[in-house]
């Protein structure tokens, strides 16, 4: 029996047949078991039917990319198998019901592992535990010890009745006693487990940032794919002390936590590109009140209502360029689950530092992908408080030489606090004196020197020097990195950009060292790039880019990497 | 007479000679005297429009955002510090027009807050167009026909939605608003109220004689806990009724609600990252 490196295991079938629910048991089972896990799904926009598909890795280390290559294939109905029919190589093994299943594809039948799965089913209790007992039969397989699998079974259903907890026992053990004599070569080593580990998906990583952040308030209206960071937080909500309200639309939404910041909570929005539409406004508001506001921005597939499930860096552009007139702004754009929780974490300090509206733009493939992380390291989170108390004499917008006027708020002191959306005088008052404009305008601008210096670095990963650079930004940081891990080439380096708002000052300095540059982009107009090029004079004209609505994967990656770096 | 602590001396008001909002400004200033209640702890949000510069003439706190959007706003700076006395101010295109969602969602989420909206039927700062409550065959630049679409009816909505109190009041009658915006402002829980008033530049029909002649006072008989009464008299056309037409005592305003209030009074503000319960929590996902 050959030892394996790294299992791909996709688990295919309609909305509402408990995908989610069975990638959440394995992910645990194998955590538990000691492998590296990462998970990731995408999904229709709908809630009954269509085909939905989870990837789950297990390997003996980290892994944290996207692979098309399956090595075990469990689809629940004919369609699932159809919609991921493209992954299946020879390699691939295929679990489920020959006859329902696969019909006349004799091409596979080699592959295939019949599971009378309706008959487990049936025995069980009823189609809805097909599942879970996919899950045993998939633990079988991988000989994982009972024990783990019992107490994975009773984290997920112990707050259901005790009937339901028993049947899925059961479930889980049908599977598990029928493959437990099924053919297998899917043996891994096993990581041995560490104590400072934690699993965690995009969402989350985001949410506790916030709470890191010192986040009080959180207002959004529901869209995929921004809402588990909203969820997390209402979830939360009392452990942490902060306020989550669902408002009636992204414009109240916006609004509302522009209020709280004026009256002291550090407040964020999350939402995606249609909702984000209905924030520029509030964008804008915040540009001129000079008052703080964080905004999750999880990208899908656009124009419109787009490709609501699925994912694209398509509003990098319209982040940038969002909200009606000019006023400073910050971009973060994390890839990992580490960026995510440190950057979120950043935004709220750098919101309150400096006024000005602060970005995390992510995209439904990182709000949706789990891996597991060491613990975030809290000591290095330091939260300032940038409030000040007013006194009588007290100016919201006084002229300061870096542009920051402190920031008062009502009921701390006895000054009053005024903003105001009109161009204003520094009392706040409207005004239309076209000096007290210009130095007005001048003043929120000079912000952006302060920004620049304190710009996030782009991460370089691979050999010091080298003749291609592989530039992308946000969520395809990993994905990246592991294509150009296993093109085992010298002479490529990454270059992994967190924030792409302002740029860092040293940005020309390390993408001018390399002879060709290379454009990692999950959208259709490489905006990144036309960043570059409009702040730095940087033309990439080799481009890989993807539009489908589908993350790069790995090996996709590899190729076209190969073939645009000759 | 007492210095009023709300005044602002000498400033120059961008108000027609004449306009009902003079009253408004005077009435609201008056009133949060009277009450005792200090600058320092008003804030007073507002949209766009002529009505939605008054916190600009009055000395308190002011979050002066976007057209249409004074509710928001003033309902995150209850829920972020509700020691606050919020009043949420602008007109009928602002509230009603512009701002209709968030007036029909302010009404259902209830935070503690004062709406007082100046209704004088008409757009000023743009000119003299239709508001949602102009009425039927009001002729202007844009509806030159006379306006067709149905008046909104601002009180008989905030009755629908079981609104905490609803009141309407005009500029015909300081003595009765200042009554009204007493009541309004110590109320527990959301609080419209609507006041009419005259647009001297661009209403020619609804003029301050018309308020007079066309408005009568809720008798002092009505019992405002009556809610299909009050739906009733809210529907009333030929003589529009003034009071307090609805209160519902059954509603918890909505920082009540909030669990961060239910052992800790303080506002956000006063409380500080508890890292300890971040890492406590983060070690239980280790688990």
């Amino acid at each position: 029996m050959k030892k394996r490196e790294d299992i791909s295991i996709v688990l295919c079938g309609p909305a509402g047949q408990g995908i989610k629910t069975a990638e959440n048991l394995m992910v645990s089972i194998f955590r538990k078991s000691g492998y590296a896990v990462f998970a990731t799904k995408e999904y229709m926009s709908r809630i009954r039917g269509g085909s939905n598909s989870t990837t789950i890795r297990i390997s003996s280390r980290p892994v944290r990319a996207l692979v098309d290559r399956t090595d075990l294939l469990i689809p629940l109905d004919r369609e699932a198998f159809k919609h991921v029919q493209y992954r299946i190589s020879p390699a691939t093994k295929i679990i489920g019901e020959k006859e329902t299943l696969f019909q006349q594809d004799a091409q596979w039948s080699d592959q295939i592992l019949d599971v009378p799965l309706a008959e487990l089913a049936k025995e069980t209790g009823g189609k809805i535990y097909s599942n879970i007992i996919v899950v045993g039969i998939i633990a079988g397989l991988l000989k994982i010890k009972k024990t783990i699998v019992h107490s994975c079974v009773k984290e997920i259903f112990n707050a259901k009745e005790k009937e339901i907890l028993d049947k899925n026992i059961q479930a889980v053990d049908r599977g598990m006693a029928f493959s437990s004599h099924l053919p297998s070569d899917f043996k891994i080593e096993m990581q041995t487990q560490k104590d400072n580990d934690i699993i965690l998906n995009g969402g989350e990583a985001i949410g506790l940032g916030a709470v890191a952040g010192g986040c009080r308030f959180i207002a959004s209206y529901p869209m995929t794919p921004s809402t588990p960071v909203l969820t997390f937080l209402s979830q939360h909500g009392e452990t942490f002390d902060l306020i989550a309200e669902q408002a009636e639309d992204e414009i109240a939404a916006v609004n509302m936590a522009l209020g709280a910041w004026y009256a002291g909570a550090r407040s964020m929005v999350t939402t995606s590109g249609g909702g984000f539409a209905l924030m520029t406004e509030g964008l804008s508001l915040a540009g001129m009140l000079e008052t703080p506001i964080v905004i999750h921005l999880a990208q899908r597939p656009g124009p419109a209502t787009g490709l609501p499930t699925r994912t694209e860096q398509g509003d990098l552009l319209f982040a940038l360029h969002g909200g009606h007139g000019e006023f400073p702004r910050i971009i973060f754009t994390p890839g990992t689950l580490e960026d995510g929780f440190v950057l979120t974490q950043k935004a709220f300090d750098l919101a309150d530092r400096f006024q000005i509206p602060v970005f995390i733009l992510t995209d439904q493939y990182y709000i949706d992908s789990y891996y597991h992380i060491p613990k975030f390291d809290l000591l290095k989170i330091k939260n300032k408080d940038y409030i000040v108390k007013t006194d009588a004499k007290y100016k919201r917008y006084a002229l300061t030489e870096n542009g920051i006027s402190p920031r008062g708020i009502p009921g701390y002191g006895n000054g009053l606090v005024v903003v105001d959306s009109d161009e204003h005088t520094e009392e706040g008052h409207i005004t239309e004196d076209l000096d007290l404009r210009v130095s007005m305008v001048n003043k929120r601008l000079k912000k952006m020197d302060a920004l620049i210096k304190e710009a996030v670095l782009p991460d370089w990963i691979g050999p010091k020097s080298c003749e291609t650079l592989v530039i992308c930004w946000g969520s395809t940081a990993h994905i990246v990195a592991e294509a150009i891990e296993k093109l085992k080439d010298k002479k490529i380096a990454l270059l992994y950009f967190k924030q792409v708002y302002p740029l860092p000052s040293k940005t020309m300095n390390l993408i001018k060292k390399s002879k060709k540059l290379i454009i990692v982009e999950n959208n259709a107009t490489a905006q990144f790039a036309q960043i570059l090029k409009s702040q730095l004079g940087i033309d990439i004209p080799t481009r890989i880019l993807k539009y489908s609505g589908q993350a790069f994967s790995v090996e996709e990656l590899e190729q076209r990497l190969k073939k645009a770096a000759l | 007479m007492k210095k009023n602590r709300y005044d602002m001396g000498e400033i120059d008001i961008a108000w027609c000679p004449g306009c009902g909002n003079f009253t408004i400004h005077k009435v609201l200033k008056e009133t949060l005297e009277e009450l005792e209640i200090r600058p320092q702890d008003v804030v007073i949000c507002s949209g766009i429009g002529q009505a939605a510069k008054i916190p600009h003439y009055m000395k308190c706190h002011a979050f002066n955002g976007l057209h249409g959007r004074a509710l928001p706003p003033a309902t995150g700076i209850k829920a972020a510090n509700p020691e606050l006395v919020v009043i949420a101010e602008s007109g009928d295109g602002d509230m009603y027009g512009e701002g209709g969602n968030h007036f029909i969602h302010t009404i259902r989420r209830n935070p503690n807050i004062t709406n007082i909206v100046h209704n004088n039927m008409v757009y000023g700062l743009t000119k003299g167009q239709a508001s949602p409550t102009s009425q039927h065959g009001f002729v202007t630049s844009v509806q030159v026909n006379g306006v067709i679409l149905e008046p909104f009816n601002p009180i008989a909505v905030a009755i629908a939605l079981n609104g905490s109190f609803v009141a309407r009041t005009s500029t015909t009658e300081p003595e009765k608003m200042k009554t009204i915006l007493k009541r309004a402002i110590q109320h527990s829980g959301y609080a419209l109220v609507d006041v009419f008033h005259p647009c001297v530049s661009f209403n020619k029909i609804n003029t301050f004689k018309w308020f007079k002649e066309n408005t009568y006072d809720l008798e002092e008989t009505y019992n405002p806990e009556n809610k299909f009464e009050a739906f009733k008299r809210a529907s009333e056309t030929e003589k529009l009724p003034l009071g307090i037409f609805y209160v519902n005592p059954d509603r918890i305003p909505f920082e009540e609600n909030l669990t961060v209030y239910k052992k800790n009074k303080k506002p956000m503000s006063a409380r500080r990252v508890e890292l300890n319960h971040l890492k406590k929590f983060i070690n239980q996902m280790g688990k």
